[in-house]
């Protein structure tokens, strides 16, 4: 699997140049923009901010010579969906836009844009190479300053026109809100098929935005809770191969599995390490769940807790130097924060109800958790150190929430009601305005988002 | 004559199996008077006469009265058969999240190999499994099926 996309040093140098010094001019515009402009504001400075109102932004349909028309067309399309979907720009409708027929080498006339409420504008063009390569270029304008913000090129291999358009995406929503994107990104997930009661679970791989879904195992075992390593193309995942319930490793490119340690007992519910070098997760013994630490390298292992009690759902600070786990040694599910090497173990959560399956953000500041709370199901974020708890969404049940790469999106699987009901994976920002559903080709669980994408 | 002769002893043998079969029960398992029709020592009498689950509390793993009731009839069969072994597998229902019901399968599933053991059936037959809420038998949406779900079934292996 290669998704190669090579950057035009030298087009690309001359453009970054071009950047920069639009960049330093624009600065200025901005700024005035910031001020006029409320929409730029919230986002450039405070993502936390509840109720974000999302950036009118103009996505010009590229431009496509001879072959690559349609594929010009559905690059701007995703480039659209992913940035409406983020809950932070809203796409105007191409039938509205004024300047029609755009390609990368248009000036815009930016009064024209003005008009009909673009802040950002996005051109582009997708040419065919002699080699069978497609070479794509994009630019991104500030409106009001009519300046350029962004100008770039990417050659790359026709069947990698999803991916060449979230790197796209990727761009214009680094530039316009100071943080890296999450669009080029994957999510591995447990696809679910068959009644309720005789459910066929598979681990399954899509886009974040749902396409591309590919199946990694075939159904015939249990699978559950698969987790991407932060570094690498693996997953972590339990598995009930030959009835003997333990935690796998997953190698994506090369499809190679291997189980990971020889315990006297299940092993179940592991992530990964920030270096990717661990994996940590619960070793059941009789009653008891406790929790334990593998290096990949040396496989050598480390008990890290010892209660009578179920401690699960293990997770690192992005600093490798804490883990937040749940355990009901109180009595009930709460969230419990201890130093990597097990010492010194603290109850953070003390709101009503059950506290479970926590995850920390990569960004360090939030953990994020399931609560189960008369009957209800919610998907919340609370600080390490116990403080500022916020529910993002309630219901019927939603549980097991994931971080996109940036710390900005949250994915997690909402489950319906009843014997025909069944899970679907889910999107919500940390506002907690702007739920998106990701369609799957049946029902969907655990999700677990990629890395950005090298 | 030898016709007559036969059928005599057929009805004697009979007479005398059932007699045999009413000692057998009368010795080892007095209190089981189920289903007839089923083969005694068999899977399905285990099932059938037996009882092969017990049930739990929301969120609990201690066996409640009825549930160490039938746990003394399969700790009775389970020393009469001594031929099988046992996979003890733990459920829970599917209002908790998936990670704890995973151990707390394991939790019920450890509770009723406690106690059969206490009742004098030899750990080493004895193997448990949690499949947490992955096995649902009721599917129904309601507080009934879900505590069908909250199980422990023991499941009988190898003869």
């Amino acid at each position: 699997m290669s998704f190669a996309i090579r950057l035009n040093p030298m087009q690309t140098t001359g453009m970054k140049q071009m950047w920069r010094r639009a960049c330093r001019v624009v600065a200025g515009a901005l700024a005035v923009a910031v001020i006029s402009q409320p929409a730029f504001a919230l986002i450039e400075l405070d993502i936390t901010q509840g109720n974000v109102e999302p950036m009118p932004i103009a996505i010009s349909p590229f431009a496509g010579s001879g072959l690559q028309e349609d594929v010009a067309g559905q690059i701007s399309s995703v480039v659209a969906a992913d940035l409406q979907r983020s809950g932070l720009f809203k796409p105007i409708d191409p039938t509205a836009h004024i300047q029609q027929k755009m390609n990368v080498s248009t000036m815009p006339r930016f009064g024209d844009w003005r008009t009909i409420g673009s802040q950002a504008l996005v051109t582009g063009s997708i040419a065919q190479q002699a080699n069978g390569q497609i070479r794509a270029e994009f630019r991104l304008w500030d409106v009001f300053a009519g300046q350029q913000l962004i100008g770039q090129q990417f050659f790359t291999t026709p069947e990698n026109w999803r991916r060449l358009a979230h790197i796209i995406s990727d761009a214009i929503y680094q530039r316009l809100t100071g943080e890296k994107g999450y669009f080029d990104t994957r999510v591995v997930f447990i696809d679910e098929s068959g009644p309720k009661d005789a459910r066929r679970k598979r681990l399954a791989i899509m886009d974040q935005d749902g396409a591309n879904v590919r199946y990694l195992t075939r159904g015939d075992d249990l699978v559950l809770t698969p987790r991407f390593s932060p570094v690498s193309q693996e997953v972590t995942y339990m598995s009930y191969v030959g009835g003997n319930p333990q935690v796998y490793l997953f190698n994506i490119e090369t499809g190679q599995r291997e189980v990971l340690g020889n315990f006297p007992g299940m092993t179940f519910a592991p992530r990964f390490s920030p270096d990717g070098q661990k994996v940590i997760m619960s070793l059941q013994q009789g009653s008891n769940a406790n929790l334990y630490l593998m290096d990949l390298r040396t496989r050598r292992t480390t008990r890290l807790s010892n209660t009578a009690a179920i401690d699960t759902s293990p997770s690192f600070s992005p600093d490798g130097r804490q883990i937040v786990f749940e355990s009901d040694r109180g009595g009930s599910q709460q969230l419990y924060v201890m130093n990597a090497n097990g010492s010194d173990a603290k109850r953070i959560s003390f709101g009503p109800g059950q506290y479970s399956t926590p995850v920390w953000s990569p960004r360090g500041d939030l953990i994020a958790f399931t609560k189960v709370h008369q009957g209800r199901f919610m998907i919340g974020v609370i600080r390490p150190d116990g403080k500022g708890e916020r529910i993002l969404t309630e219901g019927y049940h939603n549980e097991g929430p994931a971080w996109s790469p940036n710390g900005r999106v949250l994915t997690f699987f909402r489950d319906t009601v009843g014997e025909h009901g069944g899970p679907q994976v889910w999107t919500v920002d940390l506002t907690g305005y702007n739920e998106q559903l990701v369609t799957t080709p049946s029902f969907a669980s655990d999700p677990a988002w990629s890395p950005l994408l090298d | 004559m030898s016709k007559t002769l036969f059928a005599r002893g057929a009805r004697f043998a009979a007479v005398l199996g059932l007699c045999l079969i009413a000692a057998a029960c009368a010795q080892t398992r007095p209190e089981l008077t189920g289903n007839s029709s089923v083969v005694a020592g068999s899977g399905q009498d285990f099932v059938v006469n037996v009882g092969d689950r017990v049930f739990f509390l929301n969120n609990q793993s201690s066996l409640n009265g009825a549930a160490r009731a039938v746990l003394d009839k399969q700790a009775q069969w389970l020393q009469h058969y001594k031929n099988y072994s046992v996979t003890i597998e733990g459920h829970a229902d599917e209002r908790g999240t998936r990670q704890y019901n995973i151990a707390l399968g394991a939790r019920r599933a450890a509770a009723v190999r406690e106690y059969l053991v206490a009742k004098g059936v030899s750990p080493t037959r004895l193997k448990t499994i949690s499949y947490g809420k992955e096995r649902p038998v009721a599917v129904c949406n309601a507080a009934s099926c879900w505590s069908q779900n909250r199980r422990a079934v023991t499941v009988l292996s190898g003869q």
